[in-house]
């Protein structure tokens, strides 16, 4: 009996030590997690402010006419895929991935059809090995991007469409809910919306243009698009860390759940292991007389 | 005195938000003194340092591109990249334009020549940011 209560010993020590690391990585998560949010919230003024730009060109310049709010008939289509460098997150990645693949198998019958950006490890990793065409990617973003990281993918994105390589851009990314929740989603950016912008109907300066309307969306538009690349990626590192803690939560309280296991069954076998002593005791002892 | 209040905001955050009472910047097509009261204007800006009149003191501000929209009593600098004086490591803006003064002189294919130069002016921007303050 006493080799099973060391086995069982020991189990509970490397369950502990699992715990431990764990505890450690929802935590830290946790404060990545905040910091991601304000990140998110910093950089809600730049897009706010571009896009209000925009409208007010688009709806206010009446006959501007630009090849990025303008849809054509659709013949190739590119994803932006961001994915996460490291894994530990549940099922975000694969969520998100699956989706994607699922999307693509029902829109495209061919690989010739689309191609993919692709940022973070996982995603390229994934994609990779599916053999489908990866056109560019980057890795090792880090856990507090600066727009220098992603700014060449998202304007090679952005200049494909323009040059008509595809037809269509979307941007694959995990929605930010809340620490438990995120929603694999599949947005489309490229052509923009042109509905979207005249709808919000506010007090709409009416500016002066230098050089002229035209030119300065020719300069607002790729950067407005690249803006909202950056923001997915954002969101995205938020939705990375808030699925981290809750696995890494879940993770701490299953160790717990199971060292409480383990003690009952090393205290059940050390009860045995004595009361076969006594037993041991008492039989020798009768034995004797 | 008016003043006019000037927000210099990149993508990860506000670099710069103070009252001041005269923007200086390079607009792609020449250079824009904005006063208080300027009929509202947007237009993009080259890769150069801007400088804002605060009374009788001058700050500089270096931007690289972006654009910028100016309101009555407003003006927004939206940039990808934008730095105060006192932010910039001048040793390193000045090796990058060595880098890039090397690069424009190696004569490398078309794609290679823009990027240097583009480096090349940010480089000097930063420079002539940090020199002036």
């Amino acid at each position: 009996m006493a080799k099973g209560m060391r086995e069982i010993k020991r189990r509970i020590k490397s369950t502990q030590n699992t715990k431990q690391i764990t505890k450690a990585m929802e935590m830290v998560a946790a404060s990545k997690l905040r910091r991601a949010q304000n990140a998110a919230l910093a950089s809600r003024p730049y897009s706010d402010k571009l896009k209000e730009v925009v409208a007010s060109i688009a709806t206010g310049g009446g006959s501007v006419k630009h090849p990025m709010l303008q849809s054509r008939e659709i013949k190739r289509s590119a994803y932006l895929v961001i994915s996460s460098d490291r894994g530990q997150a549940g099922g975000l990645n694969s969520n998100l991935l699956k989706k994607l693949v699922e999307t693509i198998k029902s829109k495209h019958k061919s690989n010739d059809e689309f191609t993919l950006f692709v940022i973070g490890r996982k995603g390229y990793d994934y994609l990779k090995r599916r053999g489908l065409p990866i056109q560019q990617e980057v890795i090792g973003v880090p856990d507090s991007p600066a727009f220098a990281d992603i700014k060449s993918i998202a304007s090679a994105a952005v200049k494909g469409f323009e040059n008509g390589e595809y037809d269509e851009l979307f941007v694959v990314y995990n929605r930010f809910i809340n620490a438990i929740s995120q929603i694999p989603t599949i947005k489309q950016m490229l052509p923009m919306d042109a509905a979207e912008f005249s709808k919000k109907e506010g007090p709409a300066a009416d500016y002066e243009y230098e050089p002229s309307p035209e030119e300065v969306l020719n300069v607002l538009l790729p950067k407005y698009a690249e803006t909202l690349v950056f923001s997915s990626l954002l969101e995205n590192k938020a939705s990375e860390f808030g699925a981290r803690m809750t696995a890494m939560g879940n993770a701490t309280k299953n160790a717990t759940k199971m060292i409480e296991q383990y003690t009952l069954h090393y205290n059940r076998a050390r009860q045995a292991a004595i009361t076969q002593e006594i037993a041991e005791i008492v039989g020798g002892a009768n034995a004797l007389s | 005195m008016s003043t006019l209040r000037l927000e210099v905001v990149t993508p990860e955050r506000k670099v710069y938000e103070e009252d001041v009472s005269m923007v200086v910047v390079k607009g792609v097509a020449g250079e824009l003194g904005i006063l208080p009261h300027h009929i509202p204007l947007v237009t993009p800006l080259k890769i150069a340092p801007i400088k804002a009149k605060k009374g009788n003191s001058e700050e500089f501000i270096a931007v690289h591109g972006g654009f910028m929209e100016v309101r009555k009593d407003k003006v927004v600098i939206l940039a990808e990249a934008a730095e105060l004086g006192s932010d910039i490591d001048v040793s390193r803006a000045q090796q990058a334009k060595e880098r890039a003064e090397q690069r424009l002189a190696a004569k490398a294919d078309e794609v290679d020549h823009k990027r240097a130069e583009l480096a090349l002016q940010r480089a000097v921007t930063r420079i002539q940011t940090s020199g002036q303050q």
